[in-house]
């Protein structure tokens, strides 16, 4: 995984709730065995037009934030409540990051969501809702605001506006990021413990070890 | 110490506890899809791994297959390539894969359980929300992305921190018509789509113990559009009575055993929970969902609300853009909506007791002429063949339904079902998300019965009103 310490960039703000990882991604992008190519489907169905009959190329709408010229490669985004709710499709957060994107900042999150940015060196930065509001404020009053996210001292802060907040993040997680570890070869140095685990725990409860291989 | 149901199943399959408050949670059941897990084998393949114990995962192709003509294949290149990876990477690592052609395969959340691989006390996951279904057998059930499917695989286990716990109390009994879909829309319109998050839900009460394991599932599945991680309910005779003689359940003295241990998997009277809610079953009326999130939601004798008289600005909005991509007016009265396209099916509504409810209504009856497409897609090729075994295909056929194979199909639109832009569907499933079912497509959730209802009457009705279809 890359490490994730500092970001520094203009932020966009989406100022939607519930944004869930349909929009971030529809399913109809998700007919993919490999990890890359999602970007230029991130949020298609606010993104682009409707598509006109033909199935010719989609062409950008222009109401919607990411499309305006000042938000062009911004690395953080700003939205409300609950975001990355629904799916657990980790496809998510590679077209996000696959978009330029490498942190984004709301209330809450949906768990998984939250559970695989982590996993992929994406920050999702859980704030206040009033911090929230006040970021929303600032960006909108700035043409395009400046903000700096440093996971080493759990800061988010927009200097020109004067804004400096905390964040919470769990220890095992900001470790992992801030070193970019790959958590599976992480865990596998405790394999001894699992083994050990299970072995006691199949004993305990035998049926749980029937191989669903066999045939019935 | 008095423990909840969740303590019980984090306490048995939780250790190496670290510091910083998390520890590795050792997972019993894996449920493998073709969405969700290519990039997951081969990142496992590049590292050298091989799966930790092959036979706990269980894998099904069940997001991509065509619901008709499946003797053909997959059309599409891409969801063809996905359904091969699957099992390919299955055979490879050594993972049992029910195929396209077996007469059991269907939706992971309906054969898991249907096959006894859900078992209670497991620690079940899957690349998938709706995992959270197999919490209706006492399971910690819960949803992952593929990294955490890669970890799963390659160490048999994740390394997490406790959830919170919440008991959502449902007292009193449900009205005659109502059934558990009704119950978890309700829910979901008085907590709010992230009503819920970071905790498992625990779903206990007399309204609870009434329903099947059907509605029981209906309701877990959902938990996850409360935000919730898990949802739960604890092991009784329903439940047992369900699982006794599936394929892979236990026999013999391994039953007996299983069983006495299964029975204490329950909260202990007085435990606590860092939040209790309560519902009256009793009040709850046929729910519709009106907008883009399963949490705007309202009974059948409501109105779609007007965005001006919403007192929080961030929802006033979102209501404003709902009834925008919904195409509906303020106040409109839900019974006037008029639809387009029924869709019966998905790993919330695609159980033998959900048709048996729809085929009631729809018996002896005609779809309205301007319902221009009712489709019923059950959730395996089992409870396909149990449907046909009573007949529920006929009424369905002769009703002016299509009548299809399983899979997830116009749940989410992956496969070739799915709605045109500005098409209106009452659909059974779980989610009615922008585009969900189609780009442009507008979904409006509800339970079996009022959806065979709407695609009678070619509006929402109240199936209590409507009444029953012809007798058998
Ligand atoms: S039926 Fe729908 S919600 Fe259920 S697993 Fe399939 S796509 Fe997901």
């Amino acid at each position: 995984m890359t490490p994730f310490q500092r970001c520094e960039g203009v932020v966009v703000p989406l100022d939607r709730l519930n944004v869930d990882t349909d929009q971030i991604i529809p399913a109809r992008f998700l007919t993919s065995i490999s990890r890359s190519g999602f970007g230029p489907n991130l949020f298609y169905g606010w993104r682009y037009l409707p598509a006109g009959p033909g199935g010719a190329a989609p062409v950008p709408n222009p109401d919607f934030e990411l499309n305006e010229e000042r938000f062009a490669g911004a690395p953080i985004l700003l939205t409300r409540r609950n975001f990355g709710c629904g799916s657990s499709r980790e496809h998510a957060v590679w077209a996000l990051q696959q978009q330029g994107f490498r942190v984004v900042i709301a209330p809450t999150f949906g768990d998984i969501f939250y559970q695989n940015s982590l996993k992929n060196g994406f920050l999702p930065v859980v704030l206040p809702e009033e911090a929230v509001d006040e970021l929303f404020q600032a960006a909108r009053k700035a043409n395009a605001l400046q903000l700096v996210v440093d996971l080493e001292t759990q800061t988010v802060s927009a200097p020109s506006a004067g804004l400096r907040y905390s964040f919470e993040i769990d220890g095992f997680s900001r470790d992992c990021l801030l070193r970019g570890l790959d958590d599976v070869a992480l865990t596998l140095t405790e394999a001894d413990a699992i083994r050990a685990f299970e072995t006691r725990h199949l004993a305990a409860y035998p049926w749980l070890a029937r191989d669903l291989n066999a045939t019935t | 110490m008095t423990k909840t149901l969740f303590d019980k199943l984090w306490d048995t399959h939780a250790f190496a506890d670290r510091e910083d408050g998390t520890s590795l949670l050792y997972i019993d059941r894996h449920l493998i899809n073709e969405v969700s897990s290519p990039q997951a084998f081969e990142a496992l393949d590049l590292a050298g791994r091989r799966a930790w114990r092959p036979g706990s995962s269980f894998a099904i192709a069940d997001h991509n297959v065509p619901t008709t003509e499946r003797g053909f294949g997959i059309a599409d290149p891409l969801s063809r390539a996905q359904v091969d990876a699957l099992e390919r990477n299955c055979r490879n690592q050594g993972i049992a894969f029910l195929g396209m052609a077996d007469m059991r395969q269907g939706i992971e959340h309906v054969v898991g359980p249907e096959q006894g691989v859900t078992l209670p006390g497991m620690t079940v996951v899957c690349g998938d929300s709706h995992t959270s279904t197999h919490g209706a057998f006492a399971c910690l059930a819960f949803g992952i992305g593929t990294s955490e499917v890669e970890h799963v695989l390659a160490t048999q286990s994740l390394r997490i921190r406790r959830m919170k716990s919440m008991r959502v109390n449902v007292q009193g009994e449900l009205a005659p018509g109502l059934v558990a879909k009704d119950i978890v829309l309700a829910l979901i319109g008085q907590i709010g789509t992230s009503g819920a998050t970071g905790h498992a839900i625990e779903y206990a009460g007399p309204a609870i113990r009434a329903l099947s394991m059907e509605g029981r599932m209906t309701i877990c599945n959902m938990s996850i559009e409360a935000g919730a991680r898990a949802g739960l309910m604890a092991v009784d005779d329903t439940t047992i009575a369900y699982l006794r003689g599936r394929p892979h359940a236990p026999e013999g003295e391994l039953w007996d055993q299983a069983v006495a241990y299964w029975r204490t998997l329950k909260s202990d009277e007085g435990a606590v929970f860092d939040r209790e809610i309560t519902l009256d079953a009793s009040r709850i009326t046929p729910q519709v969902t009106w907008g883009t999130s399963p949490e705007m939601v309202t009974g059948i004798d409501g109105l779609v609300p007007d965005p001006d008289r919403e007192p929080d600005a961030a929802r006033r909005e979102s209501y404003r853009r709902a009834l925008t991509y919904m195409g509906l007016a303020p106040n409109t009265p839900i019974r006037a909506i008029q639809l387009d396209k029924v869709f019966i099916g998905s790993c919330t509504n695609a159980r033998i007791e959900d048709l048996r409810a729809a085929a009631a209504v729809v018996r002896g009856r005609r779809k309205a002429d301007s319902i221009s497409l009712a489709m019923v897609v059950p959730g395996s090729g089992l409870v396909k063949e149990q449907a046909e075994r009573e007949g529920l295909d006929r009424d369905f056929v002769a009703a002016g339904f299509e009548w299809r194979d399983s899979g997830c199909s116009m749940c989410m639109a992956m496969n070739a079902d799915r709605l045109s832009p500005g098409e209106r569907c009452a659909s059974t499933s779980n989610r009615n998300f922008e585009g969900r079912q189609g780009a442009g497509g507008r979904t409006h959730l509800v339970s079996p019965a009022m959806a065979a209802a709407a695609a009678i009457a070619g509006h929402f009705v109240d199936v209590r009103e409507l009444g029953p279809g012809e007798q058998r």
